[in-house]
């Protein structure tokens, strides 16, 4: 007799590992472009690092996403005002005295019970649905976006800066304090999520809960345990580019908006279902972003998401999965 | 099927006697509110047919609303075209642009596609802003005559009646058979002899061409006024949270879906526990997340369990 199925849970193969030459042909030529480039001219090195500080934090958002998707195939829409609503919790520790990293690391922590409580509460229960998942998230958009407003309204808040204001010169070029920090902060995230993925038995659980979950509940994996904390894991990458935002945009209710449409591009980009590809993907969408900023007369301010997002059809056109996405195989 | 059909028809007429009778008992502002109801009825009558009968998910219909607002108010400030006589235009002019949107989502399908009209959602406001000389930039354009209340709701919902009849008939037929085709199984309709191109870009011509003129008739109802954020991602999503509450692949609860958002928002605004302009919000996302875990499958979900209980007892 076939194991019985989890009906809301395809099984899928493992993802990951097959990225095609092509494809690392033209990364190499990118990366090499951008060194050119940064070494001939001081404004390119600026604006290249800057564009990577803030590919960064699309980069971290992305990865929450690609975390969620990977696990149930579904779009988190409410991943960035999760996102800002623990930065305002955060702001608000630090208006009880706190200091800012504490604020930061106490922010990250509730951030983490905050996603876990949603998925439970809000999440599972209409799992089975896609469009019913996605609707939901829109309302907790609308409602997380409301009671913010509510609390702390809408106008313009400032935390402490956590990297201060100082600017690095190396030659001509000079670097915003901020900019490293914020590079150093979504990098070191990064890598400890990796960590934890490839390293440690929760990881290794939680793999086995995303990938074949009829599988790894029979041995002994409890599924929707795993899919509850890579709900907490995303919101906490989440607040992560929440924080990392705040130095630049200040606090207010919309401040994760614009940068939710960048990440949904970096994801896309990056193939929705590889964590290195969201990465990658929000380095290479803030480089370009700035760079074509930069250079380029008619790309006003304006046109930011729109290119972004014709780059994204761009590149969907020619690969349908992303770059380091699989192409799909389905059983009919 | 004469007698699964007749009920049906019996409550839509109803409905039908009930919308005609209403302006007169109905204050000029509830007219307008009203007159908002049947412009997102035909919207979500839109969606509907792309989402609930082809399976494709659309997060852009927002987009084809601004390009057929636009339409209407250009014309009208442009050349001093008659209003009613924009609607057709606009009609054809989404009709083309769905088309042509359709053709590049044959290759995507899922959440690629969701996300790649969402782009679409977020970027035609931000070419509105960006070629001004056109479309008045942030300022927005106006029409060159602004109709009275009772104008706007019979032009609505006479829109509204003829959408319904009009995808009614199209649904009922060979295009909706080959349209469900799709939805349920791609391969199994293309063996059976359904051109998926074919059937697949004409589900999105004519589900533009609705949200087309919903758009022609959003911006008349708002005194004629065009501007980029009044077409925002915000009204994409709304009218996808109304598709859901209505129920995809039925067109029997868009009427609540339209309700539903097309009332809520201004009902919550004056419920007192939160007492400032923002409860709205929390109001309106809190019944959305409720109406979501109660009724996955939204109103028309509701009915569908409703008949199978009676056939059962």
């Amino acid at each position: 007799m076939p194991a019985r199925r989890i009906p809301f849970l395809r099984e899928r193969r493992p993802t990951g590992g097959h990225t095609s030459l092509p494809v690392l042909f033209a990364l190499a030529a990118i990366v090499v472009f951008l060194v050119a480039g940064s070494l001939l001219s001081s404004i390119f090195a600026q604006q290249t690092v800057a564009g990577l500080a803030q590919g960064a934090i699309f980069g971290s958002l992305a990865l929450a996403l690609v975390l969620i998707y990977q696990a149930t195939e579904v779009i988190n829409f409410a991943q960035g005002e999760m996102a800002m609503a623990t930065t305002y919790i955060a702001y608000q520790l630090t208006l009880w005295g706190l200091s800012y990293w504490l604020s930061f690391f106490l922010a990250l922590g509730i951030a983490f019970a905050l996603g876990v409580v949603i998925q439970l509460v809000l999440i599972r229960p209409v799992q089975r649905s896609v469009i019913a998942v996605v609707i939901v998230t829109v309302g907790l958009f609308i409602l997380i976006d409301g009671l913010v407003t509510w609390k702390w309204g809408a106008d313009l808040k400032f935390m402490p800066a956590p990297f201060g204001n100082q600017v690095y010169h190396l030659g001509q070029v000079a670097f915003a304090r901020n900019d490293l920090g914020v590079l150093i902060v979504a990098i070191v995230s990064v890598i400890l999520l990796w960590v934890l993925f490839k390293y440690t038995k929760l990881g290794l659980a939680m793999r086995a809960a995303a990938l074949r979950p009829a599988a790894a509940s029979l041995v002994g994996v409890r599924v929707n345990w795993m899919l509850a904390i890579g709900w907490g894991l995303a919101a906490v990458l989440g607040a992560v580019a929440g924080l990392m935002t705040e130095p630049t945009q200040f606090l207010q209710p919309t401040m994760m908006q614009a940068i939710l449409l960048y990440a949904f591009a970096a994801a896309v980009l990056g193939g929705l279902e590889s964590p290195a590809g969201a990465v990658i993907g929000g380095l290479l969408l803030g480089v370009f972003l700035n760079l074509i900023g930069q250079y380029v007369g008619f790309a006003t301010s304006e046109l930011r998401l729109p290119i972004a997002f014709a780059v994204l059809l761009v590149v969907l056109l020619a690969k349908p999965n992303g770059l380091f996405g699989r192409k799909q195989v389905r059983r009919v | 099927m004469r007698a699964r059909i007749a009920p049906r028809l019996i409550v839509a007429a109803a409905v039908a006697v009930v919308l005609a009778l209403l302006p007169f008992q109905l204050s000029g502002y509830h007219q307008g509110l009203a007159a908002r109801v049947g412009i997102y009825f035909i919207a979500i009558l839109g969606l509907n047919i792309l989402t609930g009968y082809t399976g494709q998910i659309s997060i852009g219909h927002g987009a084809f609303m601004a390009i057929g607002g636009y339409v209407t108010a250009i014309m009208s400030h442009d050349h001093h075209t008659n209003l009613i006589a924009t609607l057709p235009l606009s009609l054809a002019i989404t009709f083309a642009c769905g088309i042509l949107v359709g053709i590049p989502a044959l290759r995507f399908s899922g959440v690629y596609l969701a996300l790649a009209t969402f782009a679409l959602a977020v970027s035609v406001p931000q070419f509105a802003l960006k070629f001004s000389k056109f479309t008045g930039g942030s300022n927005g354009i106006q029409a060159s005559e602004t109709p009275s209340y009772e104008w706007i709701y019979g032009a609505s919902w006479t829109c509204a009646a003829v959408g319904f009849v009009a995808a009614w008939l199209l649904l009922r037929g060979r295009t909706g058979r080959a349209f469900r085709a799709v939805r349920d199984s791609e391969i199994a309709a293309s063996l059976s002899g359904v051109s998926l191109p074919i059937y697949k870009t004409l589900a999105f011509g004519v589900s533009a061409a609705f949200a087309g003129v919903a758009g022609s008739l959003f911006v008349i109802s708002t005194n004629g006024f065009a501007q980029p954020n009044e077409f925002g991602v915000l009204l994409s999503l709304q009218i996808l949270v109304g598709a859901a509450v209505a129920g995809l692949g039925s067109l029997w609860g868009v009427l609540v879906g339209a309700l539903f958002i097309g009332l809520l928002p201004t009902i919550s605004a004056d419920v007192p526990v939160v007492g400032s302009a923002h409860g709205q919000d929390v109001v309106f996302g809190l019944i959305v997340i409720l109406i979501m875990l109660l009724l996955p499958n939204g109103f028309a979900g509701l009915l569908a369990r409703a008949a199978r209980a009676r056939t059962r007892a």
